[in-house]
């Protein structure tokens, strides 16, 4: 067993030349890569010491194998030191800061001593203020003209970009060589004071004399098809940079004028510093012969496909599934139905003990091809046999002992996470049980789609599996779809009835639902319901049941609710138990005794609504069953009584749309009526609006009037019970404006909540005379979807519906990272023992958290307690 | 003389009207005693009746008054009523007052008061009012977060989750047609941004007792507050090269809507160093100013620029108040109407000094001059209520702890701190959490020459490294002390 240990702690810092020739196991003294065979050459940036790269080699540095090698530094002398890029801004901060000649901060020494103290002082409790503190010193000792130790004239030192320094004095141009030595020169209390660490970061050792090359397994080369090697960048860039200082060296060697050597010179720092980083302003990129700049070291780290927040922050994992997501109203909203397939093919291991080897024994007897079986058997040595592989499987089923290890296939009661892209909330990985079914797609319940924001326009799902014991046990406590029903986001459930499930709910509780015994039968079987049947509502000529009887069933015997339903509105309004319309439900020891379920009793995403205080009042255990069972009840139910959506929904009689084309010619007449006004300069003007954007205002209400209007007159037409106007009273799916635009009137299309002004010169489409801005040559639209859309009403509707797209795809970029950044700013907040919020790092953020402990989670809409609630909750059935 | 007659003329209307409804109502004091009466016999009657617990005086009152008007009970009835009443209350206070030192205030106050209306509503035993303040307490308390819980995270998703769900729309009217306000996404952004100037500053004035219910008044505030520059009431200005001088027409129709004279224009322009002895009234025409050029603007250009400058000057009003726009509402208590003022621009700092506004209740949308001209705790407070309103009014439920705490974080250095790097990110003290967000390549340099250190104890440090994160159930820590189990594990040998 490996010993385990943690990282307490990563100290930054800058490698000091002599560790980076200790560590190094080789020198890099040649430019050659290869030599004619192919074979890397010795003292080359492939040399074979810099670790392994080929299966089944051994290290000629450590011994190991590619598996366990971890790969080895080399070195490169540089024939002359250059700047290290990333540090310029550091040092062109001392070499101002410190006087020219003795190399000291030039700041008296007794201030000094102060500031070093304060420093100290700072440095543990304030972090943020000290790095101001060592700043506000540098700034200061950059004012003096004269050094206040050695009397030395200053003078200011310019940063040409990206790397030179250039005195505006007697020195000149700085080469890296001069600045190395003035670093050295500027004393260790000093430098401390500037806020530097001497002993780990020197800010000579910023100025690069030897260049540490790295391991091989950092810049692995690739074999293309044809039996090519293609390096890595870095090895292009290692190898540039290996050139030019064997030139410079021989310019050196060979006494070539300085000229020249500073030109080599030069180049070498540009190479260095693109190895480096390859988008410093002022510098041209490094090109790759494609003409596509390098990825070099800063490029490996940096943004989103860069190593911190690709590699690091976020991993690939083994042990996933992704595939369509389909519905199934008869799982659980626990669990998810997973292909055979998948399941097969992901594993769960099992430690092997004595209670469990009959079992496991069965798992490896059936092997991987057979369902439920097992693919690898892992020994208490960790070898890992793989099935597929193994002819006699009994053999090894018979050797299983305890402490050998099998991973089995998935099967139905395991735990696995359940996610959907974008995972904006918690709700977006939530655990699920295990349901191995037939078929290829990922099966969930149709309540579980809010919190994912799924439909099954061919969205796609991922399933992870969790692999030891401590991760089950979290997923199965804190993960699984029923802990999660009520949002933390608000007080309030947002798995709940959607759609068909509200339909349904309303259509069986309603006053007309009268069930005969066979119905009833039925209904109560699909919820494998086991208790007596109730007395019939009526006996006589038939036995019949009511909805809400039936209902009843399912609601806890203590339970007392009563709230407005949601079609409780307009002529239906009802706001206490006297309710004639039914719209005002009340619950008195768990019977529905008045009112219909709808939205507002069973909806998703509904705050203070029946089904939120049965959840809060009777756990999530019955939360969950209970959506099982009456939801699947309902639509059991509509699929009994048959719902549809049919084109006679919204089809209204010729009268009706005679009175909608008099709406319509009165408003465009009104319309007229303020373009004369305009034309005549004797509109009102809205105070502090143009004189034309009054005109639009006022038309844009006209119109908007007019087509409330024609909706009105549609609805009057319209069975009010007809299956559009019960989706949208109950609020299963769609609004009385939708019924409006497809029964009666489409109305104004807007772009950027105008109407429709782009297009030619003076108008919006060429069948338009020039100047018209009357309704329809500015996108308004008279007809209804039932009735069609003209070829122009069609192309403003469309011009209408694209902005709406760009919105959305606008909205995302911004909103994501919005939410990146709130993410990062927030994650390390905990709440602690004492209640109180802290971040990571101890600071106090809130005393109690959100003022008074409370988890939103655990309130009726923000509310700890509801006052109303608990007492209608015990007294409410008086 | 037309218009020295207009005003007069409406008055006598205004009270040739007020003289016709007295005679067909009763007089206001009448009114005023009929309104009083039921008031005072509830009063009478409440003063014998002692000892109302005071957390229901005024429930007990309303229902009396209405008893009182609508049952036409006598004010025997009315005394056994509060006697009644007042038993009910006594019984109430005394069974639930041992929750009052667990629940949080408001929620008690809220409790006794659901249960005293429902006393009034059924018979209610002690017996169901021991078990409602019982479940009340039980309640509350299993509804306490939990340690470990990642609040942060949590609120930070609650937060952004719904931004996707906002309109990008930046403009909108809000109730106020006139004026443009940046609202949804945009607006979000902008706060968790702690930036500087809104996009579109914003106040709310309340006026005080005195000038609220009054039009005339509410607009001659309003004027004083709008900030007027010499362009906004001037018909021309043209350059007269041959004199040496602008010649700047004003409009009177704009002078009287900013409440303005010719006088007063020349006034405010003499003010500045500049202009000082340069301005001159037009004897010709009322409407005409003339201004001397200085000597050495002698050419078309350097006089255009002259002018342009010149219209610019502010004569009246409050620096960066660029429209002030008076708005009716109405008190939803008493019925009765009053104005407010809503402005385009903010200067909360000016706008307080003015005198006839309320300026307990002056509101504006920047962030920044409240925590410069009010402190850090009333920008917490501005940007809780900020972001609120911004979800509210686009229909998102989000719960307000987790703006509270946004806030705070926000706040908690004592200055306002940007979501973001050049904020609360950007101070965090770990290399690698600033390095995993944004600018990775600089804070590893920075770092590296500091001698940095991370000290692992942030999230997003321990991510990356592969290391459980001390938060939720990792927030756990298992002590240990080997010697002690060793010792242990000797006494179960010896047991043995």
């Amino acid at each position: 067993m490996v010993e385990e240990k943690e990282i307490k702690g990563i100290k930054f810092g800058i490698l000091n030349p002599d560790t980076i020739r200790k560590m190094s196991v080789t020198a890099i003294v040649t430019s050659d890569v290869y030599d004619e065979n192919g074979m890397p050459v010795e003292g080359g940036v492939m040399d074979p010491r810099l670790g392994v790269i080929e299966p089944g080699q051994k290290c000629e540095t450590c011994g190991n194998t590619l598996a366990t090698c971890p790969g080895h530094f080399g070195h490169l002398d540089l024939a002359r030191p250059v700047i290290h890029i990333g540090f310029v801004k550091h040092i062109h901060d001392i070499l101002r800061a410190t006087c020219r000649k003795c190399g000291r901060l030039k700041i008296p020494e007794e201030d000094i001593d102060r500031y070093l103290n304060l420093l100290k002082r700072l440095e543990d409790r304030w972090p943020q203020l000290a790095i101001s503190l060592t700043e506000y010193v540098k700034r200061k000792a950059m004012k003096a003209l004269e050094c206040p130790h050695c009397g030395e004239k200053q003078y200011p030192i310019r940063l040409e970009k990206p790397t030179t320094f250039i005195e505006e004095g007697p020195l000149g141009k700085l080469w890296p060589t001069t600045i190395r030595e003035w670093l050295l020169r500027v004393p260790e209390r000093h430098l401390k004071v500037m806020g530097f660490d001497p002993e780990v970061a020197h800010p000579a050792w910023a100025v690069i004399t030897v260049l540490p090359v790295p391991p091989i397994a950092v810049r692995p080369s690739i074999l293309l098809e044809a039996g090519i090697r293609s390096e890595d960048d870095l090895t292009h860039k290692l190898v540039d940079i290996i050139r030019t200082n064997e030139k410079l060296r021989e310019a050196i060697n060979s006494g070539a004028p300085e000229a020249i050597i500073e030109d080599l010179w030069e180049l070498l720092q540009y190479h260095i510093t693109t190895y480096i980083d390859n988008e410093v302003p002022g510098l041209p990129p490094a090109k790759r012969r494609s003409g596509a700049p390098l990825r070099t070291l800063a490029q490996r780290l940096k943004g989103k496909e860069g190593r911190f927040r690709n590699n690091l922050s976020g991993k690939r994992v083994e042990f996933s599934a992704r595939t369509v997501i389909s519905p199934d109203p008869y799982l659980s909203i626990n669990e998810v139905g997973v292909p055979l397939e998948v399941a097969m093919t992901l594993t769960v291991p099992v430690r092997v003990t004595s209670w469990n080897i009959d079992e496991v024994r069965k798992y490896v007897l059936n092997g991987p091809f057979k369902y439920p079986g097992a693919n690898y058997v892992i020994d208490p040595n960790g070898r890992r046999l793989d099935l597929r592989f193994i002819k006699d499987l009994r053999a090894v089923a018979e050797g299983l002992k305890p402490g050998y290890i099998v991973e089995r296939h998935l099967i139905d009661g395991d735990i696995v996470l359940f996610n959907r892209q974008p995972s904006l909330h918690r709700m977006s990985i939530m655990g699920h049980i295990v349901k191995v079914l037939p078929g290829r797609t990922f099966r969930l319940h149709l309540a579980v789609c809010p919190p994912y924001n799924a439909d099954f326009d061919g969205d796609e799902m991922n399933l992870h599996v969790p692999q030891t014991v401590e991760a089950m046990s979290e997923a199965k406590t804190l993960l699984l779809v029923q802990e999660h029903i009520l949002s933390p986001r608000y007080g309030g459930p947002i798995i709940g009835g959607i759609q068909d499930y509200i339909s349904g709910a309303y259509l069986l509780s309603s006053k007309t639902s009268l069930l005969t015994m066979e119905q009833v039968s039925d209904l109560l079987a699909s919820i494998n319901y086991e208790g007596e049947i109730p007395e019939p509502a009526i006996l006589s000529p038939k036995k019949g049941w009511l909805g809400k009887q039936i209902i009843s069933l399912l609601i806890p015997e203590g339970f007392n609710f009563s709230k407005e339903a949601k079609i409780s509105s307009g002529h239906l309004k009802c706001s206490n138990e006297e309710c004639f319309w039914d719209s005002y439900l009340v619950i008195k020891k768990g019977k529905l005794l008045l009112g219909v379920l709808d939205k507002n009793a069973i909806g998703a995403q509904q705050p203070e609504s029946m089904l939120h205080f049965l959840i809060r009042e009777y756990g999530t255990d019955f939360g969950r069953e209970f959506m099982d069972r009456a939801f699947r009840l309902f639509l059991r139910f509509i699929e009994m009584r048959g719902f549809t959506m049919a084109i006679d929904d919204i089809l209204i009689p010729e009268q009706a749309y005679r009175e909608i084309m008099e709406v319509y010619d009165k408003a465009k007449a009104k319309v007229d009526e303020l373009l004369r006004l305009y034309r005549e300069g004797k509109l009102e003007i809205t105070p502090g609006r143009t004189l034309e954007e009054s005109l639009e205002l006022k038309i844009l209400e006209v119109l908007s009037k007019a087509r409330d209007e024609a909706g009105d007159i549609a609805a009057k037409y319209l069975d009010p019970f007809n299956n559009v106007f019960i989706m949208a009273k109950t609020g299963a799916r769609g609004s009385s404006l939708n019924i409006t635009q497809m029964a009666a009137m489409l109305g104004q299309q807007s772009i950027r909540g105008e109407r429709i002004t782009r297009g030619y010169r003076d108008r919006t489409l060429p069948f338009f005379k020039k100047g018209d801005v009357g309704p329809e040559a500015r996108g308004f639209v008279p007809s209804s979807f039932a009735r069609g859309l003209t070829p122009v009403e069609a192309f403003f509707h469309a011009a209408g519906g694209r902005e709406g797209l760009v919105d959305t795809a606008v909205r995302t970029s911004q909103s994501g990272y919005m939410q990146r950044r709130l993410i990062n700013s927030l994650l390390d907040l905990v709440v602690e023992y004492d209640g109180s919020v802290r971040s990571a790092y101890g600071e106090v953020v809130q005393l109690a958290y959100g003022e008074d402990y409370v988890d939103p989670k655990n309130t009726s809409f923000g509310k700890a307690i509801n006052a109303d609630r608990i007492v209608e909750k015990h007294i409410g059935w008086k | 003389m037309s218009k020295a007659g207009k005003p007069s003329k409406k008055k006598s209307k205004a009270k040739a009207k007020e003289e016709k409804i007295k005679e067909a109502k009763p007089s206001v004091k009448e009114i005023v005693e009929k309104i009083s009466e039921p008031y005072e016999v509830v009063s009478k009657v409440l003063s014998e009746v002692k000892d109302i617990p005071s957390e229901f005086v005024d429930e007990v009152r309303k229902k009396l008054i209405n008893d009182y008007i609508f049952k036409n009970l006598t004010e025997d009835q009315l005394r056994s009523e509060a006697l009644e009443l007042k038993e009910k209350a006594m019984r109430v206070l005394k069974v639930v007052e041992p929750a009052k030192d667990i629940l949080p205030e408001a929620l008690y106050y809220e409790l006794v008061n659901s249960l005293f209306k429902a006393c009034q509503k059924y018979e209610v035993r002690d017996e169901e009012l021991i078990i409602i303040r019982d479940d009340a307490i039980r309640t509350y308390l299993s509804s306490m977060v939990d340690p470990g819980e990642p609040v942060g995270t949590v609120a930070a998703q609650s937060i952004g989750e719904p931004g996707t769900q906002m309109t990008l729309r930046t403009f909108h009217f809000a109730g106020v047609r006139e004026l443009n306000v940046t609202l949804g996404l945009p607006r979000l952004i902008e706060l968790v941004d702690a930036k500087r100037v809104p996009d579109t500053p914003m106040m709310e004035i309340h006026l005080d007792e005195e000038h609220k219910y009054d039009k005339s008044k509410a607009v001659e505030i309003a004027r004083k507050i709008e900030m007027t520059v010499l362009e906004n009431v001037t018909s021309s200005a043209d350059i007269d090269l041959t004199e040496m001088r602008l010649i700047i027409t004003l409009d009177p129709e704009m002078l009287e809507d900013k409440g303005l004279t010719r006088d007063e224009i020349i006034k405010a322009l003499a003010k500045g160093k500049t202009l000082a002895g340069r301005v001159h009234p037009s004897e010709d025409d009322p409407n005409v100013i003339y201004v001397d050029l200085p000597k050495n603007y002698n050419d078309v250009l350097k006089a255009q620029k002259f002018r342009d400058r010149l219209l610019k000057i502010k004569l009246k009003g409050v620096k960066g108040i660029k429209k002030v726009i008076p708005q009716e509402r109405t008190d939803p208590e008493t019925g009765r109407k009053y104005y407010v003022l809503i402005t385009d621009g903010s200067n909360l700092e000016a706008v307080l000094k003015i005198e006839g506004i309320n300026p307990s209740k002056v509101r504006t949308n920047s962030i920044h001059e409240i925590e410069t001209i009010l402190g850090i705790e009333a920008a917490r407070e501005a940007l809780i209520r900020e972001i609120k309103n911004t979800l509210n009014e686009q229909g998102l439920d989000v719960d307000i702890r987790h703006v509270m705490l946004l806030a705070d974080m926000m706040t908690r250095s004592g200055t306002v701190k940007q979501i973001g790097r050049h904020g609360v990110v950007g101070e965090k003290p770990s290399v690698l959490a600033r390095a995993a967000f944004e600018v990775t390549v600089k804070n590893l340099f920075d770092a590296s020459i500091r001698g940095e250190v991370d000290n692992m104890r942030g999230i997003a440090e321990n991510v990356i490294i592969g290391q459980i994160a001390p938060i939720g159930t990792a927030l756990v820590e298992l002590k240990m002390n080997p010697a002690k189990i060793k010792s242990v594990i000797k006494e179960v040998e010896r047991g043995e």
